[in-house]
């Protein structure tokens, strides 16, 4: 088994007899033990069929095989005399692009499955979309059910041409295309006897012989996974080269920094190499001591990667709740991790047609082109060029669920032309001048909870004991700043950021901000925190149960939204994730607005000094 | 242009796992089952960090019904002095004399394996267990992530695994939930033996065919292992030239005659095989979807 291990995924719905097709696939390779044989006889008795159901081999999971369906991407292993494969069985339906997504990045070759009987439909296009999207050159047309056809070579040829040319308008290089009976096996592991004018090779001798690698990215990179660092005779950067090849005695890059080194030592995985290449878990030791940590990227020094901070991308979606511009998520590319936030979906994708398509927000399984914002600048490289160091996947923070992969495409102009300017009198000076600590105290809670009445008079207090203050209402930005916004997720998410990036920048002036917004989600309340250094971030967490703001409702807005007039109302039709750890949990049960204000002044007490 | 033979791909895929495992968590463990599939993993930890040791122990959760040969191989593993082994036992199964001679292959796995599994990640607070499974092992492992999270409960919700992509995975985790960790998840049984033929690693004997004494039990081939084994009406004790395909608990796993007794015979007869590898095992048949609920109760 001299030949390069090959990974690759089938495409297709249940109808197209895609699982029949990995069944008889594996059966022909002769992958099926003797107790697996057994039981696949068993199980296709019991679903009445006299035949053996190759479909029964691959579906693993209880839940789906009750379902009659595969909701998740299968990875079968088998091997012939001559090659070792992988193989990852991909659920096509259109709620399942998430799966097809996630089996299409681990491969450099799909094998798409259509039923001749139907010909091309809308879901062979999306799933060579999908397969072209994540990066896929390589395609097997594997066109099913031909004895329902007739075996006819014309059905075949009507079918074959047009998904040619359909797959060279997506970038797709190369299409092999075969006529096949899955559950007879005619075509996938022998010659089919039946179909003379289809003079081809086999399914099992096409993958066989397939190079479906593509070239590996020129240009030397390796993203530092770990320091290792086991005393101090040794400091090594491990990682596996996604580019190119490096050489004892090369000058390299750490990126995004750009420190220049040279490299003294590469530690292989049995002993030390003279060069490493693309694909191989390393370990380099550079000739010079430099803060290189997990995430930094080492680069041949001659040819650098890009480095930015705002991109254009493709996304997929994944996440059950929708993606929102301006919520801050984690995103991981390569080895890095750091805070993104889309700023634009500038169109979503048909994925059955490619159409673009106006869009707000993008739901489960959508796929959009979208403008990305890191926090910090990050090397890297168009996922055309580097999957490693193009493709990334976002986190969301409270769940920590996996809510999208991404592709980056490249950087945005403005990264580039927007500089930040630096000032010579920074915070501390002006919080000097005002003879304070600056702080933001973040109120949150229930409309009607009762944070403005008590923020108040902290406000009062404080002005009244000399510090600097402002407070920072959400209704009273709303009629100016926030005019724009309404009361939808997408509209609550950009106005806590807009009041956030406005209390940031008041601290920054040295001030004492006071902030009152209902910031009904956990995701922006910390996302505002993190705007602010270690400490200056106070969560006032106003407690007041909904009954009694609804008791209240000095504005009459609890009856309007129990009218249905008004909608989107925070407890009402719109949630409250409530504080799991604030600084401060003001229980307002039986206490009265100056008790409460109280205790909001006696911590800061403690904090201002 | 350069590439990476099938052995070498598996290989560097396998060490860029445990990296990620030694990068991003605070307290992770190797599972070491003392196996062929561990004696790889092993391999590739030790790989994985040169030229320093592991950074991280070994944890062996003894049911105290390993074969000898397995007890003593773990022994010399230990004493080799470069990684550090931790042993567990569930001393509450020992006390109620939990055997699979009398309490069946369901109850004794559960307690003195998956309950010990258990108690020991809780003992040590392990954020990250590093394990062998393979997912050409049984059908459900075909879904299995190599990143797989466990609630605090130690549980396996299938609908809460989190989509893989790339090599780029999502290794945040909250307060007291953990997670499992498979390197040699694209393995097949006959690539970990031409590994372990490649690089020459001293696997516990039993996988070699020699004469052994055995019962023949429920359809199965049992070795006398100890004093322990109580003969049945009508058993006795035979030698047989035989071999283990996997090993466990020997009561509960079963011997195949065969003449493999080098590396080179055991894959030559894995080639010519016409049966599963997990077949040998007692506690995989206990009905259609057996393993798929041992997972989501927390059996490794």
């Amino acid at each position: 088994m001299a030949a390069a291990l090959l990974r690759f995924i089938t495409c297709g719905s249940v109808d197209d007899g895609k699982s029949t097709l990995l069944g008889r696939l594996l059966y022909d390779a002769g992958m099926l033990a003797d107790d697996q044989l057994e039981a696949l006889r068993r199980d296709s008795t019991k679903r009445g069929g006299a035949a053996l159901d190759f479909a029964l081999v691959t579906d693993g999971l209880d839940a789906e095989r009750e379902q009659g369906i595969t909701i998740d991407v299968a990875w079968r292993y088998f091997h012939t005399a001559r090659r070792s494969f992988i193989v990852g069985d991909c659920p096509g339906h259109e709620q399942y692009t998430r799966n097809m997504a996630t089996g299409a990045s681990q491969v450099d070759l799909a094998v798409v499955l259509v039923d001749a009987r139907k010909g091309l439909l809308p879901q062979t296009r999306r799933h060579t979309y999908i397969c072209a999207l994540l990066g896929i050159r390589r395609i097997i047309l594997a066109v099913n059910k031909m004895d329902l056809v007739g075996l006819d070579a014309d059905v075949y040829a009507s079918i074959v041409e047009p998904y040619r040319a359909m797959a060279a308008t997506m970038g797709i290089e190369s299409v092999d295309a075969l006529p096949v009976v899955a559950p007879e096996g005619d075509n996938v592991g022998l010659r089919s006897t039946r179909m003379p004018w289809y003079q081809g090779p086999s399914l099992v001798e096409l993958l066989e012989s397939m190079d479906a690698e593509v070239a590996p990215p020129q240009h030397f990179r390796l993203p530092v996974q770990w320091v290792n660092r086991p005393d101090q005779h040794f400091r090594g950067y491990a990682g596996t080269v996604c580019g190119g090849r490096v050489a004892v005695g090369e000058e390299v890059l750490v990126q995004p920094g750009g420190q220049h080194a040279r490299v003294e030592r590469i530690v292989g995985s049995s002993f030390d190499l003279a060069e490493a290449f693309s694909g191989q878990a390393v370990t380099l030791c550079l000739d010079r001591e430099l803060d290189i940590s997990r995430g930094d990227v080492i680069a041949a020094a001659a040819q650098p990667a890009p480095v930015a901070d705002q991109f254009g991308c493709h996304l997929v979606w994944f996440g059950d709740a929708p993606l929102l511009p301006n919520r801050s998520y984690l995103l991981r590319l390569g080895t890095a991790t750091v805070n993104a936030r889309i700023t634009a979906i500038k169109h979503k994708v048909d994925v059955n047609t490619q159409a673009p398509l106006a869009a707000r927000r993008l739901e489960l399984n959508e796929v959009g082109y979208c403008n990305i914002d890191l926090d910090r600048p990050l090397a890297f490289e168009s996922y055309a060029d580097n999957r490693e160091l193009g493709g990334f996947i976002l986190v969301d923070r409270q769940s920590n669920a996996t809510v999208a992969c991404g592709m980056l495409d490249f950087a945005l102009q403005r990264a580039n032309n927007i500089h930040w300017q630096h000032t010579d009198v920074d915070k501390s000076t002006r919080a000097l001048a005002k003879g304070q600590q600056p702080l933001c105290l973040w109120f949150t809670g229930l409309s009607g909870a009762g944070k403005s009445t008590i923020a108040n008079l902290v406000e009062r207090k404080l002005a009244a004991q000399g510090f600097h203050t402002y407070l920072l209402d959400g209704d009273n930005l709303r009629h100016g700043l926030n005019v724009d916004l309404g009361f939808t997720a997408e509209s609550r998410v950009e106005n806590v950021r807009r009041v956030a990036e406005v209390a940031h920048l008041m601290v920054d002036a040295g001030l004492v901000v006071l902030v009152c917004v209902i910031s009904p989600f956990a995701g922006e309340r910390d996302f505002a925190r993190r705007r602010f250094a270690e400490g200056e971030f106070v969560e006032v967490f106003v407690d007041t149960p909904l009954a009694d703001c609804e008791e209240r409702d000095p504005k009459g807005l609890y009856a309007k939204a129990r009218a249905g007039r008004i909608s989107n109302f925070t407890g009402i039709d719109s949630p409250y994730e409530r504080p799991a750890a604030p600084e401060l949990h003001l229980n307002t049960e039986g206490q009265r607005a100056e008790q409460l204000a109280e205790q909001v002044l006696a911590y800061l007490q403690e904090r201002l000094g | 242009m350069q590439r990476l033979s099938h052995l070498d791909d598996l290989e560097a895929e396998g060490i860029q796992v445990l990296r990620e495992v030694f990068a991003c968590f605070r307290r992770p463990v190797m599972l070491y089952s003392i196996g062929k599939d561990s004696t790889v993993l092993l391999h590739l930890l030790r790989k994985a960090c040169r030229p320093a040791p592991p950074p991280l122990p070994l944890l062996h959760v003894d049911t105290t019904w390993k074969f000898r040969e397995m007890i003593a191989f773990r022994d010399r593993v230990a004493d080799h002095g470069d990684v550090r082994m931790l042993v567990h036992v569930n001393q509450d199964g020992v006390r109620q004399g939990i055997s699979p001679l009398t309490h069946g292959a369901a109850v004794h796995t559960d307690v003195m394996k998956t309950q010990a599994l258990k108690q020991a990640l809780d003992q040590y607070q392990f954020d990250a267990a590093i394990g062998g499974a393979r997912r050409d092992e049984e059908k459900s492992r075909a879904k299995e992530r190599i990143f797989s999270f466990r609630s605090a409960q130690h549980r396996w919700d299938p609908k809460q695994q989190r989509p893989e992509l790339w090599r780029t995975w999502n290794t945040q985790l909250r307060t007291g939930e953990s997670v499992r960790v498979f390197p040699l998840s694209n393995w097949t049984e006959l690539d970990v033996w031409e590994y372990i033929r490649r690089e020459r690693i001293e696997v516990v004997p039993l996988y070699f065919a020699r004469e052994r004494p055995v019962v023949e039990r429920d359809g199965a081939l049992i070795m006398v292992d100890d004093e322990r084994f109580v003969l049945r009406e009508g058993e006795r004790i035979e030698q047989r030239r035989v071999r283990f395909r996997t090993l466990g608990c020997y009561p509960l796993t079963g011997a195949i005659e065969s003449d493999a007794s080098s590396l080179d015979a055991i894959i030559e007869e894995m080639r010519a095989s016409r049966s599963s590898e997990r077949q040998g095992r007692i506690i995989d048949h206990d009905g259609a979807s057996s393993m798929e609920k041992k997972k989501q109760e927390g059996y490794f």
